[in-house]
């Protein structure tokens, strides 16, 4: 699986940091910086929970 | 840049004899004039307000448009001429999205805040309920107005700050946010009732906020615990020891964050109760599933609000029917191709919740209260990113959406499961103030509370 983000929505709410922290970041300046563009499987709930809550609807899971 | 032969003007809508063009009737019925728009224009259409022209655009296609633009071409800075005499020169309305990643960092909105934002909401709308006794009535906009003052500026600014608040507080805001009549786009400072009020307001809040900050100069220093953003700012000195920030410009900077939270945020708690009362069969489902989700004693926080959809669905109905901001503007910056119209540069041009929530195509029963619509797989928010927009959309969606709906889903926590409410009035008689460019409901607005009875088991 890999993890898309729409850098046009994404306002840096770090939702997805507190889902996932092994995946997402969101660093002093509010920028989110991806950690593991391709996760592993055994992280799937964690990452669909961050897709999921994500206020701005801005994260999609590509399937490979 | 050539301009292409091909585009056509944007069509006028009918009316707008006057001196000022639409501005009479937009500071009467604007939800009309719009919807006027749409009918007689379509997706783009015009029309006059003073001595500009505002091209409205409805619909995804046009939505779109409007909501990705970056500043360079559709500017929000200009757009609201009458945010500057309520801000104060120099405290900026809005700010690029770069930076307003930055300020959503800095500014306690993260998510890792919320839970605590929860447990004070929470306890803010115990406070005001433990003066309430058994059973009374309660005016919807003076109380939410009153209970959102205190949730935004513990939240916001911080806890100490709070309790140096009282009602006054909130009646002065109160006129500020009533010191918005469209009139601005003449002259902001034209010599009306509501402008004086609103600049009598502003400095009565200058002077409790200086009263406030004698009393904190005067005591102990702050702790490292209870140092909230008026201590930080207070301590902020230039290079010869003088204070940085005046407390104009600190009351400036509070009002200007607290204000897109606060109007807002009360006009669609009242809302969404008086919609809940309208239909009872959605109110008991509501309240079954708070019964259901605190019947072990849960706290009010943020992990017990994440999913609460009968109540989520609610709200954001109430949000799509009677969204707080009717119409958001920009200035347009550089020429923009919609639809095959030309928008030029100089023109404002509009979006509009209100008419756009309720294209029947997106919406089906538009006019009607369904929360089910929310619910899978209908879904309606989600399918519909760009006429489904109480929030805004794309780049510039309000970055206080999920503080926003986190504090209505804490405030009805408390209050649905330890109150019954009925209407006060005839059900028709609720209705919004569309006088002002701030919306906010008509008073009357009267509901009754008593204790509830029975906290499960079936009601």
């Amino acid at each position: 699986m890999k993890v898309i983000v729409d850098r046009d929505l994404c306002q840096g709410h770090g939702v997805c940091e507190s889902e996932a922290p092994a995946v997402f970041s969101v660093g002093k300046n509010g920028v989110l910086e991806v950690l593991e563009e391709a996760p592993p499987e055994e992280l799937r709930a964690q990452v669909e929970a961050a897709v999921r809550f994500c206020p701005t609807h801005a994260l999609r899971i590509e399937e490979d | 840049m050539t301009v292409d032969v091909g585009l056509r003007e944007p069509p006028q809508v009918s009316g707008g004899e006057g001196e000022h063009g639409h501005l009479d009737e937009l500071r009467i019925d604007p939800i009309a004039l719009m919807r006027r728009v749409r009918e007689e224009c379509g997706d783009v259409g015009q029309f006059r307000l003073a001595d500009r022209d505002v091209v409205l655009f409805t619909g995804a296609q046009a939505n779109e448009a409007f909501f990705r633009a970056p500043e360079e071409v559709l500017d929000q800075a200009e757009a609201y001429p009458f945010m500057t005499p309520i801000f104060g020169e120099g405290v900026v309305f809005d700010a690029p999205p770069e930076r307003r990643r930055e300020m959503l960092h800095n500014q306690a909105l993260r998510d890792k805040f919320m839970r605590g934002h929860a447990a004070t909401i929470a306890d803010e709308v115990e406070t005001m309920v433990g003066a309430w006794g058994n059973e009374g009535t309660i005016d919807l906009l003076d109380w939410f107005a009153e209970l959102t003052i205190y949730t935004s500026s513990a939240c916001l600014i911080g806890s100490k700050f709070r309790h140096e608040l009282d009602r006054r507080f909130a009646e002065l805001y109160h006129d500020l946010e009533q010191g918005t009549d469209a009139i601005a786009y003449v002259d902001p400072y034209a010599p009306i009732d509501s402008f004086r009020r609103r600049d009598q307001a502003r400095l009565g809040l200058v002077e409790l906020v200086q009263r406030i900050m004698d009393r904190r100069g005067s005591g102990p220093a702050a702790t490292d615990e209870d140092r909230d953003l008026l201590d930080v700012l207070m301590s902020i000195r230039e290079e010869d020891g003088t204070p940085r920030f005046s407390t104009d410009m600190i009351t400036g900077m509070f009002i200007s964050m607290m204000f897109a939270g606060h109007h807002t945020t009360s006009g669609t708690a009242a809302w969404t109760l008086i919609e809940l009362l309208r239909h009872p069969a959605e109110l008991a489902a509501v309240r079954a599933e708070l019964d259901e989700l605190y019947a072990h004693g849960e706290e009010v926080s943020y992990q017990a609000l994440r999913e609460m959809p009968r109540l989520e669905s609610a709200i954001k109905e109430a949000l799509r029917l009677h969204p707080p901001l009717i119409l958001v503007l920009r200035v347009v910056k550089e020429e923009l191709e919609v639809e095959g119209f030309r928008v030029a540069p100089g023109k404002l041009v509009g979006a509009s919740p209100a008419v756009s929530n309720r294209i029947a195509e997106d919406f089906p029963d538009p006019d009607a209260f369904v929360p089910e619509r929310y619910l899978e797989p209908r879904a309606e928010d989600r399918a519909n990113p760009w006429t489904w927009i109480p929030f805004g959309a794309g780049r510039h969606r309000c970055v206080g959406a999920p503080f926003a709906m986190m504090q209505l889903k804490a405030i009805f926590s408390v209050l649905l499961r330890n109150w019954d409410f009925e209407l006060a009035q005839e059900s028709d008689t609720y209705r919004n103030d569309h006088s002002k460019m701030v919306v906010q409901l008509a008073q009357p607005c009267v509901a009754r509370f008593s204790r509830r009875a029975v906290r499960s088991g079936g009601s």
